[in-house]
């Protein structure tokens, strides 16, 4: 096989044939997905369950409900810079955001989402991070399986609500500073047991970086449903 | 060459017809002596460079207060510092050296203003170093394999566009009649990583796709820069060194045809296996699996051509450093392969996905297959280039050792290490709830991890007796006249 342009050909149909197929194929396929309500209606107000597709075309049968949220939603504000400090950090390394089927995995009965998750719900991430490995839990629902101030400790010293855990710990998103004598304690700083505790007379109050990652961890949440996955039956 | 030559034929140099052949590939050699040095060196620095951020983040891995206060060192950054330095650090560095050299030799024509390569070398390390500690510093994109700061993607273009055109000016002027794999195999690499890299950087970076699609783009690029130019390479040295040390030809023809047209097929489906199970079409992922499990056809088809070249020769290829590494290599592409092509079966993957097995596949591939490989292909090219023989079989063999074990049982321990995880991770009672806690999945995977540091010591302790090596040949004074023969690793008393 000698030819150099024949080489160059067969070279670039393969890695065209490839692209088209995964990457531009599928774009074509999902580039019309929009947020969406639980349910859709049709052009006379009632509701419509099923395929979200026309058997011919690829556009959606009916619109949103009227009066409902339509899902995913856009990050804004803290919890839009908590995702860059997310990104920053690195902890896409060790954590998934995509929750498998039931039935595939242990995904539902860990308490990880009431359903699997659809293209859909990543359709307003400006960078998506599913993930690859499971060194810690999947976030994809640890918005609603934890309170903030889990969070603010977990993320000072996993050690504190996760013994044994091997995240890292991250004190430099906090500060350690000396509680106010005009004031008193902030109401920012974070309660820890005793064995964590700052010196006598300091506490410990997070950063913006970690007010803003915690943000984005609290928005973390796919406990809705779309037409085209309602809630896993028992 | 007559058998009996007459004594005056026996008298004139250029009676000999090898004689011009092993001129010309002088040629090629001294042409790439400076630009090849300069990507050599680079290579063994980033290797220790990536082995020290490696060792760091496996240490974390069990101990994660360890350096817990730096926030450079967090483990999310350092284990990515390590992947950056040894995909682009090390492996770019070495195949920029070694894939043009063979490219040369196999085309018989002198690589000509190899100060370009040059000028792109000491770009291409400027960027990785910068790109390094950008990913350290805070500034790393969220995209596996590509986190490298936006700053760095032109000079990377730059350099691959550089070195890329110039294999292809050598392949383009060749002197040689017959093409041999190794260069279709080249040749097919530095065509297709640019536009890998450039199509990921423009549809992840520069315009993000929407959704989903910038993870199944994410895992083409990724993928692919696994199959479509570390294992190309890797193949293309294989089947230049194998032959060439062995003084045998590759067993079959059609055999390698078979096995690089099939390899351009199916690799670069197969990208899809990492979302097996996600929130993509499951048509891609189907093909994505299929494409993996095919496979087997061309690992399969260059297995059987190495191993009947090999086969017979086993004890004189024992005695050659290169023989030693990159059969190792070689033999490890089939597992690591056949390996993969499980892995990409649904029940499988089931188990496997997000686990530690995948990283211990991972090193298989990187480690176990191309590193081992780009090693053997140092071991050869080194002497050649500067007309010096290695200075310490001994450190060879040190090298040998300590990163033949230390690769087998860093993915022994995570592979059985992940299943165990896996299985656990899965596992359910017959109320329907989890057995294990999440808690104690991870104090189980521990002892593995421990193992997996032990190893990372073993390979630390082999890349110091090579670069010990390397260097102790570049800074010594000729001794041509001393050497009469390879430094092998065991006694022969033929001349090799």
């Amino acid at each position: 096989m000698k030819s150099l342009p024949l080489i160059f050909l067969g070279v670039f149909f393969t890695l065209a044939f490839s692209w088209t197929g995964i990457v531009l194929t599928t774009h074509i396929q999902m580039k019309d997905l929009t947020p969406a309500t639980a349910e859709l209606v049709n052009d006379k107000g009632e509701p419509i369950g099923g395929p979200t597709y026309l058997a011919e075309g690829e556009t959606f049968l009916g619109s949103n409900t009227e009066g409902e949220t339509a899902y995913p939603l856009r990050l804004v504000g803290e919890a839009q810079r908590g995702k860059k400090v997310y990104e920053q950090m690195g902890c896409l390394y060790c954590h998934s955001q995509q929750v498998r089927r039931k039935g595939f995995g242990a995904d539902y009965e860990r308490g990880w989402g009431s359903r699997q998750s659809v293209a859909r719900d990543y359709i307003e991430q400006d960078r998506v991070m599913l993930g690859t490995m499971r060194t810690g839990p999947d976030l994809t629902n640890v918005g609603v399986r934890y309170s903030e101030l889990w969070q603010f400790q977990h993320l000072y010293n996993p050690q504190i609500t996760s013994p044994g855990s091997t995240m890292p710990p991250y004190p430099f998103l906090f500060e350690v500073q000396k509680v106010s004598e005009m004031r008193g304690p902030s109401v920012e700083a974070i309660a820890m047991p005793e064995a964590y505790q700052p010196d006598e007379g300091y506490e410990v109050v997070p950063t913006q970086r970690a007010k803003d990652l915690v943000a984005y961890l609290m928005n973390l949440n796919q406990e809705y449903e779309l037409p085209e996955m309602k809630f896993t039956e028992e | 060459m007559s058998s009996n030559p007459s004594l005056i034929e026996s008298l004139n140099p250029t009676a000999d017809p090898s004689v011009d052949f092993r001129a010309r590939l002088g040629e090629v050699d001294e042409s790439m002596r400076k630009p090849a040095m300069l990507f050599l060196v680079s290579a063994v620095f980033w290797l220790l460079a990536g082995s020290a951020f490696a060792m760091i983040a496996a240490i974390k891995s069990t101990n994660p207060d360890f350096l817990g206060l730096t926030e450079w060192l967090t483990f999310g950054r350092v284990r990515t510092a390590h992947l950056n330095a040894m995909i682009f650090g090390w492996g770019n560095n070495v195949i920029f050296a070694v894939a043009p050299w063979i490219m040369g030799r196999l085309c018989k024509a002198r690589i000509r203003h190899t100060n370009i390569l040059l000028i792109a070398g000491i770009f291409w390390n400027i960027a990785v170093t910068i790109g390094i500690f950008g990913i350290l510093r805070g500034d790393m994109v969220g995209v596996e394999w590509l986190e490298m700061p936006a700053y760095v993607t032109p000079f990377v273009i730059i350099t691959y566009a550089l070195v890329g055109v110039w294999v292809v000016i050598a392949f383009r002027w060749r002197q040689s009649e017959h093409v041999y794999v190794s260069q279709w195999y080249i040749l097919a690499a530095f065509f297709w990583l640019p536009w890998l890299y450039t199509i990921a950087q423009v549809m992840l970076i520069f315009e993000p796709a929407t959704g989903v699609v910038q993870s199944l783009t994410n895992w083409w690029f990724a993928h692919n820069v696994l199959g479509l130019w570390l294992t190309p390479i890797a193949l293309a040295t294989a089947y230049y060194l194998i032959p060439k040390v062995l003084g045998r030809p590759i067993h079959s023809y059609y055999l390698s045809v078979i096995g690089f047209w099939a390899l351009a097929l199916f690799y670069n489906w197969a990208g899809v296996h990492h979302l097996i199970g996600g929130p993509v079409p499951a048509w891609v992922i189907s093909a994505g699996t299929v494409a993996s499990v095919m496979m087997v056809i061309p690992v399969i088809v260059t297995a059987i051509n190495h191993h009947l070249t090999v086969v017979g020769c086993h004890k004189e290829g024992w005695a050659s450093p290169t023989i030693r590494f990159v059969v190792f290599g070689a033999i490890n592409y089939t597992v690591v392969s056949l390996f993969g092509s499980a892995m990409a079966l649904r029940g499988v993957n089931e188990v496997t996905h997000f686990t530690h097995y995948t990283v211990g596949h991972a090193h298989h591939g990187v480690y176990g297959f191309f590193t081992m490989i780009m090693f053997g292909a140092v071991y050869y090219m080194m002497p050649r280039l500067l007309f010096r023989e290695w200075r310490n079989a001994f450190l060879i063999k040190v090298h040998w050792w300590m990163c033949g074990m230390g690769i087998i049982l860093m993915v022994a321990a995570l592979q059985i290490g992940g299943w165990f995880q896996g299985l656990q991770m899965n596992e359910l009672s017959e109320d329907g709830t989890a057995v294990y806690t999440f808690l104690q999945v991870v104090e189980n995977t521990k002892p593995w991890l421990w193992l997996r540091s032990l190893s990372g010591l073993m390979l630390v302790v082999g890349h110091f007796a090579f670069a010990i090596n390397v260097f102790w040949m570049i800074f010594s004074p000729r001794t041509q006249d001393q050497v009469t023969q390879p430094t092998l690793l065991t006694p022969t008393t033929e001349e090799a």
